[in-house]
C-alpha cells in the first residue's frame, strides 16, 4: 500500500493514511532530535530538488531523513544545475531516478510534481508546487491538532485571514473534511475562500463565513492564521486597513476558550503580534517543529512499505 | 407539413449533421471547430429550432466535411448529446451521439497560466471529468477546475 508510493497531493489520502502517518508520526518523536537508534532507512539516498527556494520545508525534509539514517543528495536553488541550461523537469527527473531511492520536490509551477510522477521510478514527494499542493504541510498541521488537542473529530476550527489564495488552507480545510469537523472561514470579502472550494468542503462537513472573527472566537478549539499578502492588493491604502482589522488582539484571544490553540504555517509578518507568542494557546512554533517526525514517518512509509 | 416545417434546411449530399445541440449552443460548436467565414464550405445553421427530444434545439450541417474522432470529443464538451450523422450521397451511414469521455487528453489547454502544461515540458494536457451538468472538467497536473466559459475559451 505505501511502499514506492507518490505523495504528490493531500487528496492522494484518506482519512485513515492520514492517521496512520500522524501515529507514527507520534512514534518518531523521542527520535526527531536524537536521530533513530535503528537507522531504518540505513543506505537508502533521499533526493531533495528544490526549484524555488524554500529553507524550512527543505532542511526539515533533510534533517528527517537524516535522523532515519537516509543519504541526502540535492540541490536548494537552481542556480549551478543543467535547469538553467534549459533541462526540463521531465529529464532532470528520469536522471535523478537512477541516483535516488524517493525524490522530493519544489517547484514554481503547479502539477510539476504529478509530472515528475509520472517519470520517475522511485516515489515523488511534492513539498509545494506553486501555489498548488503541499502535502506535508498539511500532514504536519493535522498531526499538530491531533498532538495538542488528543483528537481531530469533533472539533470547531476557524481559518482567518488571506483564504483565496492561501493554498494551506484550501488544502487543510479539504483533508479536514474527512472527519468530523465545523469549519469557520474568517476573511475579508475580496479574499473569502473560493466557490469551488466550499463546495466541494460543505458536502461533507457545516461551514459558515465570516468577515469579524469576534462573532465566532468563542467557539472555537483551533485557530489557523495566514498571513495577507500586500501583493494582493493594488490600492495600499485598501491593504492597510484590511490588513490592520485581520492583527490578533491579545484581548480577542482572551474570549476564547482556553484550551483554544493558535496555528500559523509561518512565516508571519504582523498578523499574530509577538506578545501573543508567550500564551498557552500560541502553537505555531511547535507546530514547525512537528515537520520533522511526521516527514521521518512519511519518508519510512514509502521507503520500507511499513 | 409537419415535413416542410422540419425541412428548413435542405438535405446534404454528403458531410456532418450535427443535431440535438443544446439550444443556444450551436455558435460554440462553430467556434471550436473553427468553423469562420473563409472556411470555403457550405455551413447551415438552425437555432431554436422545436424538438420532441429536447423542446428546443440547434442544428448545424457541414457539407463535403467528415468531423474526426478529436473534433468530436470538443464538440461533446460543449453539446453532450449531440446527434451526429455521416452523410453520403444523400444517405446516412452513421448515426450516433457524443459523450463527454471520463478522460480528456490533449484537446483543451489548461486555463491556469502557472500549471506546467503551459510551462515549455512537452506534456500533453489531461483533464478528468468532474460533473457532466454543469461541466466541470479538474486539470490532471495542477489540479484546477474549469467551467463551461472557460473550456470553451480554452479549446485547442
Amino acid at each position: 500500500m505505501w511502499l514506492n508510493r507518490d505523495i504528490v497531493s493531500i487528496g492522494d489520502l484518506n482519512k485513515e493514511e492520514i492517521l496512520q502517518v500522524i501515529e507514527k508520526a507520534n512514534s518518531f518523536i523521542p527520535y526527531a532530535k536524537t536521530g533513530h537508534p535503528d537507522s531504518p532507512l540505513k543506505g537508502k539516498i533521499v533526493a531533495t530538488l528544490f526549484y524555488e527556494p524554500s529553507t524550512r520545508t527543505r532542511l526539515s525534509f533533510e534533517a528527517a531523513a537524516k535522523r532515519m539514517g537516509a543519504e541526502v543528495l540535492g540541490f536548494g536553488s537552481i542556480e549551478s544545475t543543467s535547469v538553467v541550461k534549459g533541462e526540463t523537469l521531465m529529464d532532470t527527473i528520469r536522471i535523478i531516478d537512477g541516483y535516488s531511492d524517493a525524490i522530493v520536490i519544489r517547484h514554481p509551477s503547479e502539477g510539476a510534481a504529478r509530472l515528475a510522477s509520472e517519470y520517475s521510478e522511485v516515489p515523488i514527494i511534492n513539498a509545494g508546487d506553486g501555489a498548488g499542493q503541499h502535502p506535508t504541510q498539511t500532514l504536519l498541521d493535522i498531526f499538530t491538532i491531533w498532538k495538542e488537542l488528543g483528537k481531530v473529530d469533533d472539533i470547531t476550527i476557524g481559518f482567518v485571514g488571506d483564504l483565496k489564495y492561501g493554498r494551506t488552507v484550501h488544502s487543510l480545510s479539504k483533508a479536514l473534511s474527512h472527519f468530523n469537523v465545523n469549519l469557520h472561514f474568517i476573511s475579508p470579502e475580496t479574499l473569502k475562500i473560493p466557490k469551488h472550494i466550499r463546495k466541494e468542503i460543505e458536502k461533507k462537513v457545516p461551514v459558515r463565513e465570516h468577515l469579524d472573527l469576534e462573532e465566532v472566537i468563542e467557539k472555537l478549539d483551533v485557530l489557523y492564521v495566514t498571513r495577507i499578502q500586500k501583493e494582493r492588493f493594488p490600492d495600499p491604502e485598501e491593504y492597510k486597513k484590511v490588513a490592520g482589522t485581520y492583527i490578533l488582539k491579545p484581548s480577542t484571544v482572551a474570549r476564547g476558550k482556553k484550551s483554544m490553540i493558535i496555528m500559523h504555517p509561518l512565516p508571519r509578518v504582523d498578523e499574530i503580534p509577538v506578545e501573543i507568542d508567550n500564551l498557552p494557546q500560541a502553537k505555531y512554533f511547535k507546530q514547525a517543529s512537528y515537520g520533522v517526525p511526521v516527514r521521518m514517518a512519511l519518508l519510512d512509509l514509502i521507503l520500507r512499505g511499513e | 407539413m409537419a415535413d416542410d416545417k422540419l425541412l428548413k434546411i435542405e438535405k446534404i449530399q454528403k458531410g456532418t449533421v450535427i443535431d440535438h445541440i443544446p439550444v443556444g449552443r450551436a455558435l460554440k460548436v462553430l467556434k471550436i471547430l473553427n468553423i469562420d467565414d473563409d472556411i470555403g464550405l457550405t455551413v447551415s445553421i438552425a437555432m431554436h429550432v422545436k424538438s420532441k427530444k429536447l423542446g428546443l434545439k440547434d442544428v448545424i450541417k457541414i457539407e463535403e466535411r467528415i468531423l474526426d474522432s478529436s473534433e468530436l470529443n470538443k464538440i461533446a464538451l460543449v453539446a453532450e448529446g449531440a446527434t451526429i450523422s455521416i452523410v453520403e450521397d444523400y444517405n446516412v451511414i452513421k448515426k450516433f451521439s457524443v459523450k463527454t469521455p471520463d478522460i480528456i487528453t490533449g484537446i483543451l489547454k489548461c486555463s491556469n497560466p502557472k500549471c506546467i502544461t503551459n510551462s515549455g515540458e512537452h506534456v500533453k494536457s489531461s483533464f478528468l471529468l468532474v460533473s457532466k451538468e454543469p461541466l466541470v472538467l479538474k486539470c490532471h497536473y495542477c489540479e484546477r477546475e474549469m467551467e463551461t466559459e472557460d473550456i470553451i475559451e480554452n479549446i485547442q
